[in-house]
């Protein structure tokens, strides 16, 4: 049993099924949907009320989406900690700068992979707000309500990331 | 509802996030989908982890909480999108996704491993995020409403009861599964 906890990977079907009882968990006990997006643009929200609390009490968006540590922020912390205890106890946590695929295609510099990363990222973060939801706040949880939204939403997910992602590393399936 | 007074405690629900996101945390990391190469194979189509991973959470997930829903334990969260909010962001996300090679989650699962690329990512995020929140009024007016959705739910939009309909995705995901495991995918 430990042994297999402590394993460096799980079948994929284990981890999806369990991801669907923690989403059962979160509707029992939160009344919510797992999503983790939120907690990015609360976290904006907090850097924002850092600089000036005027300033954000006059920007709608962060009268839906307050900059407070509850739920929807402390997620993400908990994502953190969780790849690191499932990482560590099974012996594989590593630092990393440059993942083998990117290195092999695009050269092993450190600081071009970080550039490519924030551009990546500053890109995602407006996606995930723009469509309300993320992989997992649309992906997994809203998909599963059967929400229209989110079953669009995921198929131009992955229609615009397989399209990007041919673009940069060639049509592989072809 | 049941499970009000722990559903209304605040600071008792920031505990719980902290829980669930750990819980999510090391699944995700276990399924190996906090890894660059596995995600961006997913999107070359040659690794199918990601959409494993997602589909078994989608039948899981669904049964439960339809079936507690069905009992009045829970209820639902959904809202109605539009094209210009849900297609347009969705075809962003998507770019980001190829561009970053990790999604919100789980470049926060990647960093937890050790992926400084992840952490430089969900800076970017942030940065994003923020960005977002400051065009928010501008395309609020513009853009985000343009060609709502006639309806929140599938079921809805096909005029009828929850349960054929997440019957039919049901028997989708397990042929979708069942076709990946003969091809051998």
């Amino acid at each position: 049993m430990s042994d297999w906890l402590l394993s460096a990977t799980w079948s994929p079907y284990v981890v999806g099924a369990g991801i669907g009882i923690l989403i059962w968990m979160t509707f029992l006990f939160s009344d919510r949907p797992l999503g983790v997006s939120t907690a990015y643009a609360k976290t904006a929200g907090m850097i924002e009320k850092a600089v000036s609390r005027k300033n954000v009490a006059s920007m709608p968006y962060y009268r839906q989406v307050t900059p407070e540590a509850d739920w929807q922020w402390t997620i993400i912390i908990g994502v953190i900690a969780g790849g690191f205890i499932s990482a560590y106890t099974a012996g594989t946590f590593a630092l990393s700068a440059v993942p083998p695929l990117f290195a092999e295609t695009f050269g092993a510099d450190t600081l071009f992979r970080f550039a490519v990363a924030l551009a990546g990222g500053i890109i995602m973060g407006i996606g995930a707000r723009w469509a309300g939801g993320c992989t997992s706040g649309h992906g997994i949880s809203g998909t599963l309500q059967l929400s229209l939204a989110s079953w669009v939403a995921v198929i131009c997910f992955f229609a615009g990331g397989i399209l990007a992602a041919g673009l940069l590393f060639g049509f592989r399936f072809l | 509802m049941p499970f009000e007074g722990i559903r209304q405690n605040k600071s008792l629900q920031a505990l719980l996030g902290l829980v669930f996101g750990t819980v999510f945390g090391f699944l995700l990391q276990k399924g190996g989908v906090t890894l660059y190469d596995v995600i961006i194979g997913q999107l070359l189509l040659t690794d199918f982890t990601v959409v494993k991973v997602m589909l078994s959470a989608i039948l899981v997930g669904m049964v439960g909480v339809h079936a507690m829903k069905a009992a009045g334990l829970v209820r639902l969260h959904v809202r109605a999108g539009s094209i210009g909010s849900t297609v347009i962001g969705g075809l962003i996300f998507g770019v980001g996704f190829a561009v970053l090679g990790y999604c919100p989650g789980t470049a926060a699962g990647a960093l937890g491993s050790g992926a400084l690329d992840a952490a430089v990512g969900m800076a970017g995020i942030v940065i994003g995020a923020g960005i977002f929140a400051r065009l928010y009024p501008v395309l609020e007016r513009s853009v985000l409403n343009r060609g709502k959705f006639p309806a929140e739910t599938i079921p809805q939009l096909l005029g009828v009861s929850p349960m054929p309909v997440a019957c039919a995705v049901a028997i989708m995901i397990l042929v979708i599964l069942a076709l990946f495991a003969t091809m051998g995918l």
